[in-house]
């Protein structure tokens, strides 16, 4: 009751100013003052990290090379009705003659070929060969020369693609990414034999996953015997926990080829001892067993640090408590410590599963086929293949993905529960 | 002390003024044994007869072409020549990312006044390119682990009946699917036709099957000399290069299977962009190192045969291990008596739809 009663008398400072104003005043120069120091890291991140990325995901619609190219084509291409099944018309002959000869000039009308060859096979060449013969085309009847500067100019097909990919931007990365295609009947899947994309996001989340519990199932009893053992000998044991990040990662993985292939240590070892035969000898690499083996071993600090440091915080006491009340040794881990070490897990679990999800110089060298993950497929476009695009639009689809999984955890198990110390 | 001072600020403005002069060229390669005899038979002497020249060299090329267009993209080209294969040479042409050549004007024509232009014939597959070598990739096989009957014909990478074990081919379908026709029976000159229809990839996968539990896939050239050497594999395909450095440097039970090699070209691009002064430079470097002598130098180095005619006279002999280099090049007549020459116009049309079909195939189990 007594509030009401003061808030009707304002409270000023000496020189009259109501204090509320005055506190906030001082508290918006302290605020100014704070971000003034944090601008250089912000626009440091903000250039040299969120634009990039920015840009490379809008790639993933980005479609302006054929309009940009091919521009009188397009326009005189929109009167064409695509499902008649007939050519064009003379004048959009016309028009791409008259586009092919400035683009020639300047060499982007190989780009637009390699662009949409993406969609069919055999336009890259025929733009490449057609963009030799051009500059010597003769004004007038441009069907009949096309035609004769190869026959592919025939094919509807070609002429549908151009119309289809006339537009400065494309969903057809994100198809091409989810294993559809858009053809003249709309959105399908592609053939049985042409689909990879969400078989290897599936195999990407199901590994990942697989990954993340090994390194649970490892790295808890390491953790815990860190954290009990006394300091002196606990700094040693850490020392071997973090001795494989001073080691070059090709050079681990290397060590697993070693290790694990058929003529390897492993197996050498095994049918010496007589345990499995010469002619037997265990697949254990260039396959998901020896991913799943070499990145738990990558990954496995990740998981041991956050919970060392969660359970170094853990007083004893709360376990000697529970045991002189009558708890059984497991009744009091189980009912008492584990509970406390969840949030150890929680922040390990991301770390590793989020780490693991974007891999892909591990699986590259140990998962022969099997053991692949999405991003070798976008190493690959990115690197060889140069559908940058694709590569791009499948990158967002993995963001997607771990943001959806980053927010199911937010309310199973709920973000402040994470404690990295 | 002052003065002292002052002077030793002179000595070190003047050096750092000296070595500005001269002017970096970096040249982009594959690394290892190729980039050594590309050191030693061109830069070497180019630097001695250039001294303002310093070349540093970079290992990017399997990476040339991203990495090309990111620069580009970026406006900051820092690389001067690049060594890229044939089918990346015709995509950073068709991008526009690397400069036309003239033959006429930008080589060296053969000794004999013949134009560089015929001299190269027709191994000029892009008007960016110029070709060095020719390479080709082509089958190594365990010698101690095939029997009493090695093998000499292609198709024993499919016989696994006759030769058990392993076998090494790269994760693409660039020549395994020619591969897996010329086995199945498809005449030689009917491959492409063939591979162009739906049915006949399939009748290549299909093939390629039969082995399919038995072959480690590549996807770098050093792999397949590694499981060779270790016994993981009895076959597999590689480059000639690394196959004859393992068998004649580290004296491995290796042996050659020539039959079907597929011969492809490494040469030189120069990619756009470039400032007026380094363009000159680029192309002063490209005339001396792909002239005759010094292509069939790079023969003494590296078992990988110059790509111009007037060249193949004139390589010699290993210039460490002594021994005769050309019985061991590609393009040697006992060698090459069944060949391919990697489809290049077909392959770009198609390798990006066939690879999607080759990964999905090779995803699934």
């Amino acid at each position: 009751m007594s509030d009401t009663s003061q808030a009707e008398t304002v409270l000023t400072t000496q020189d009259g100013v109501p204090l509320k104003v005055s506190i906030a005043r001082a508290l918006r120069r302290q605020k100014i003052r704070a971000l003034l120091l944090v601008a250089p890291l912000f626009l440091f991140i903000l250039l040299s990290f969120v634009a990039p990325i920015a840009d490379m995901l809008f790639r993933s619609v980005e479609n302006d090379l054929v309009p940009s190219t091919l521009p009188k084509t397009v326009v005189a291409l929109q009167v064409w009705d695509q499902h008649s099944g007939t050519l064009p018309p003379e004048e959009v002959f016309a028009a791409l003659a008259a586009d092919f000869k400035v683009a020639t000039k300047e060499k982007t009308h190989t780009r637009v070929g390699s662009r949409l060859n993406y969609e069919k096979p055999g336009i890259s060449s025929l733009f490449r060969k057609t963009g030799r013969r051009v500059g010597k085309f003769e004004d007038g009847n441009y069907t009949e020369q096309f035609l004769k500067a190869d026959k592919k100019w025939g094919d509807v097909e070609v002429w549908q693609v151009i119309k289809r990919f006339s537009s400065p931007f494309t969903a057809g990365y994100f198809l091409a990414a989810t294993d559809a295609e858009r053809t003249e009947d709309g959105i399908q899947f592609k053939p049985d034999d042409e689909r990879i994309y969400l078989f290897l996001f599936g195999r990407t989340m199901i590994l990942s996953i697989t990954i993340t519990a090994s390194c649970i199932l490892l790295g808890y009893p390491i953790a815990f015997l860190l954290s009990s053992l006394p300091l002196r000998s606990s700094n040693m044991l850490m020392i071997l926990v973090l001795l494989p990040f001073w080691t070059s990662l090709l050079v681990r993985t290397s060590a697993w080829k070693v290790l694990l292939q058929q003529q390897g240590v492993i197996n050498d070892t095994l049918v010496w001892l007589g345990i499995v035969g010469d002619d037997s000898r265990l697949a254990l690499i260039n396959n998901q067993t020896g991913t799943i083996i070499a990145m738990t071993h990558i990954l496995l600090p990740f998981m041991i640090l956050p919970l060392f440091s969660v359970m170094k915080t853990i007083s004893p006491t709360y376990m000697r408590a529970a045991k002189s009340m009558g708890a059984s040794d497991w009744y009091s881990f189980w009912r008492v410590y584990f509970p406390q070490t969840i949030p150890g897990i929680g922040a390990g679990s991301i770390l590793v599963f989020i780490l693991s999800i974007g891999y892909y110089i591990t699986p590259e060298l140990v998962g022969g086929t099997s053991g692949i993950f999405i991003s070798n497929r976008i190493a690959y476009h990115i690197s060889y293949s140069l559908n940058w695009g694709l590569a791009a639009a499948l990158g967002v689809i993995l963001l997607a993905m771990v943001m959806v999984l980053y927010w199911m955890y937010d309310r199973i198990v709920g973000i402040d529960n994470v404690k990295l110390g | 002390m002052k003065l002292r001072s002052l002077l030793i600020a002179a000595t070190a403005l003047t050096m750092v003024s000296s070595v500005a002069m001269t002017a970096d060229m970096t040249i982009v390669s594959w690394g290892g044994a190729y980039s050594d005899s590309q050191n030693n038979a061109y830069h070497k002497p180019y630097m001695a007869e250039n001294p303002d020249v310093n070349i540093i060299n970079d290992e990017s090329s399997a990476e040339a072409v991203a990495k090309l267009r990111a620069m580009n993209e970026a406006g900051n080209v820092t690389w001067d020549v690049v060594d890229v294969v044939a089918s990346d040479a015709i995509r950073l042409c068709d991008e526009g990312l690397a400069e036309v050549i003239d033959p006429d004007t930008d080589l060296a024509p053969a000794p004999d006044g013949t134009s560089a232009a015929d001299d190269f014939g027709d191994l000029l597959v892009s008007e960016c390119y110029i070709p060095q070598i020719v390479y080709s990739t082509t089958f190594g096989y365990r010698t101690d682990k095939v029997g009493d009957t090695p093998p000499t014909d292609i198709c024993a990478v499919f016989d696994t009946e006759t030769y058990p074990g392993k076998r090494a081919l790269e994760k693409r379908p660039i020549n395994n699917m020619e591969w897996a026709l010329l086995c199945d029976g498809v005449a030689k000159d009917d491959i492409y036709d063939v591979l162009s229809t739906p049915a006949g990839v399939d009748q290549a996968l299909a093939k390629l099957e039969t082995i399919k539990d038995d072959v480690v896939w590549w996807s770098s050239g050093s792999e397949t000399p590694q499981l060779l050497a270790d016994g993981e594999v009895v076959m597999g395909s590689t480059y000639n290069g690394r196959l004859f450095s393992l068998i004649e440097e580290a004296k491995q039970p290796v042996a050659m299977l020539w039959d079907a090699q597929v011969f492809d070209l490494d040469g030189w691009i120069i990619p756009t962009g470039l400032s007026p002064e380094r363009l000159a430079a680029a192309k002063k470097y490209i005339k001396f190192a792909t002239d005759t002598q010094r292509l069939a130098d790079q023969a003494k180095y590296i078992s990988y045969g110059p790509a111009r005619k007037s060249s193949a006279p004139l390589v010699g002999k290993h210039a460490e291990l002594g021994i005769d280099m050309a019985p061991h090049m590609p393009t040697d007549p006992k060698n090459a008596t069944n060949t391919f020459l990697y489809n290049y116009e077909w392959w770009a049309d198609n390798r990006d739809d066939l690879d999607a079909k080759f990964q999905a195939w090779l995803a699934k189990n």
